[in-house]
């Protein structure tokens, strides 16, 4: 889909912030609500925009279970297919948050979600390197996030600037 | 600090009117909760590769002093950054000195050209310094004023009906503080023509020229036969984000570069060194940060604008800079008081627009470099004022 500058940049500051008003947008653009509202719905009906989703610090839920592993596989990519085959397996797991195709000393990324390590565990022991294809797996668990897509979990947003100034 | 007169301090600075902006700080500084639309700086602070380039200077022991006119290599990235953006060629060597903020380059400019009594025109409404920095140079400034009417451009004819035997420059600032009004290539083009005609100097005060929303930048230097009779004044602070720094520069012929070197030299020795390190790194590499930047002020003075215009508060569109400025005449009240009414009532800093001048009276001065959440809650805030008027 070919978008329009105006479209640009509604996806743009939805992007940033799918909370904003239509109305809002529409000034911000400089387009009347009616044809900003159709252009949300155009991008939405060509999955320009996907979804709206939050952003969410599990840590900060307290008593929240769930774990986050990056899990790095060597696999035997297979004749016809390479490795598309092997990573659709294993993305189809519930478990499974993300799959990448890497270049470097290992083959797909994986990422992992589960309540507790144990079921991490039990993912990769039982589920992951029994596939024939998988030869290896590196497991690392992860301790605290900092930053994620582009966001900064615990930003310093203070003004410090003066109040009036020239 | 109180106001009080010591018979040691000079008639000169006696007699040097206090910014009216100094008032609004002290009455906003001590209150809670206040939505500030009276800054003028932006929102953003400085792109984090320029900090860390400032951080890697300090490591590596640059702390000592630079040439007079700056890092040759500085100036050198300005002299690229002035060609490729603005179409203006200045020689790094002879032409280009690095300052501490645009406001020490007007300041030198000022003292190098001025003799005692020589006229200054200055455009109003405009940045607070400029009368009284003509004023501490020994000049006169000779105010004239841009209307609200106009757009708040200033038109040649009232320019020339103010210029007289004793004027040496004319200073414009564009895109505006306060207003936000940029003047375009045709309107640059007359006002140069008046240069021309009288043998005047243009001190070009081109610090927002980054903030240009609708129509291409044009630079006074970049018209034909102007730049030699230009005294370009810019610098990092708006357009970088990068006002804490304190880094500015002046172009002008080499004559006249050299002449304000001499002032410069005595005054303020050099800029700050890890500052130069960091306009350094911003020049190299800070264009896809200026740029998103830029977009989003559009965004938000949109907004900001439609916004006024809708609760009753007529503001034309400012075509640069971080500034609305609406007019506040329909609610019967003076800036003055309708800037401190609305301070005190709805927490909600504006700026006053007679500060900037006369011309500004009636008229109130916004800064949209603020969160839109916070742009949001302060429209909120001022239409419940008016309708509570």
């Amino acid at each position: 889909m070919k978008l329009t500058a105006k479209e640009m940049e509604i996806v743009e500051i939805l992007e940033k912030d799918s909370r904003v008003a239509v109305e809002d947008i529409a000034k911000m653009v400089e387009l009347s609500v009616e044809e900003t509202k159709e252009s949300i719905k155009r991008l939405e009906e060509n999955k320009v925009i996907v979804k709206y989703i939050s952003i969410v610090d599990w840590t900060k839920v307290e008593e929240h279970p769930g774990v986050r592993a990056m899990i790095d596989v060597k696999v035997t990519p297979k004749r016809g297919v390479g490795f598309d085959e092997i990573a659709e397996r294993i993305y189809r797991f519930d478990e499974v948050n993300s799959v990448y195709l890497m270049s470097g000393t290992y083959d797909l990324s994986v990422i992992v979600e589960a309540k507790s390590m144990n079921e991490v565990a039990n993912f990769v022991s039982q589920k992951l390197s029994t596939l024939d294809s998988v030869l290896s797996t590196t497991t690392h668990f992860i301790l605290k996030k900092y930053k994620h897509d582009g966001i900064i979990f615990e930003p310093d947003n203070k003004d410090k600037r003066i109040v009036v100034s020239p | 600090m109180k106001s009080t007169k010591s018979t040691y301090v000079s008639k000169l600075v006696n007699d040097l009117k206090p910014s009216g902006i100094r008032r609004f700080f002290d009455l906003a500084a001590g209150m809670e909760g206040v939505i500030s639309l009276g800054v003028g700086e932006p929102d953003f602070v400085t792109p984090w590769h320029v900090r860390e380039s400032a951080i890697s200077s300090l490591e590596q022991g640059y702390t000592s002093y630079t040439p007079n006119a700056g890092l040759l290599e500085l100036r050198e990235e300005i002299a690229y950054y002035m060609k490729s953006q603005f179409d203006v060629e200045y020689s790094p060597k002879e032409e280009i000195i690095v300052t501490v903020g645009a406001s020490s380059a007007i300041d030198i400019a000022m003292r190098t050209i001025l003799d005692p009594g020589d006229e200054v025109i200055v455009v109003e409404p405009c940045f607070v310094a400029y009368v009284p920095m003509v004023e501490l140079a020994g000049g006169v400034a000779v105010q004239v004023q841009a209307l609200k009417e106009n757009d708040f451009k200033i038109l040649p004819d009232q320019l020339e009906a103010v210029i007289s035997e004793k004027t040496k420059a004319i200073m414009l600032c564009s895109p505006n503080n306060p207003t936000g009004t940029m003047l375009s290539k045709h309107e640059l083009e007359d006002i140069a023509h008046l240069a021309k005609k009288y043998d005047l100097l243009i001190v070009a005060d081109e610090i927002y020229a980054e903030l240009a929303y609708d129509e291409e930048y044009t630079s006074m230097a970049a018209i034909e036969g102007m730049k030699e009779r230009t005294i370009l004044v810019s610098g990092f602070s708006k357009g970088f984000a990068m006002t804490g720094w304190r880094l500015g520069f002046v172009c002008s012929t080499p004559e006249i570069s050299n002449a304000m070197l001499k002032v410069h030299q005595y005054a303020l020795m050099c800029a700050s060194t890890m500052a130069q390190y960091a306009a350094i790194e911003a020049l190299k590499n800070g264009r896809p940060e200026v740029d998103e930047m830029v977009k989003s002020y559009r965004r938000r003075r949109n907004y900001i604008v439609q916004s006024f215009n809708e609760i009753g508060l007529e503001c034309h569109n400012p075509g640069g800079a971080f500034y609305a400025f609406p007019s506040i005449k329909s609610t019967g009240l003076n800036s003055q008081e309708f800037a401190e009414q609305l301070l005190l009532k709805e927490g909600v800093a504006v700026v006053p627009g007679d500060v900037f001048g006369e011309s500004g009276e009636g008229h109130i001065r916004c800064s949209y470099a603020t969160s839109l959440e916070q742009l949001q809650e302060a429209v909120k805030r001022i239409k419940r004022f008016i309708d509570s008027l």
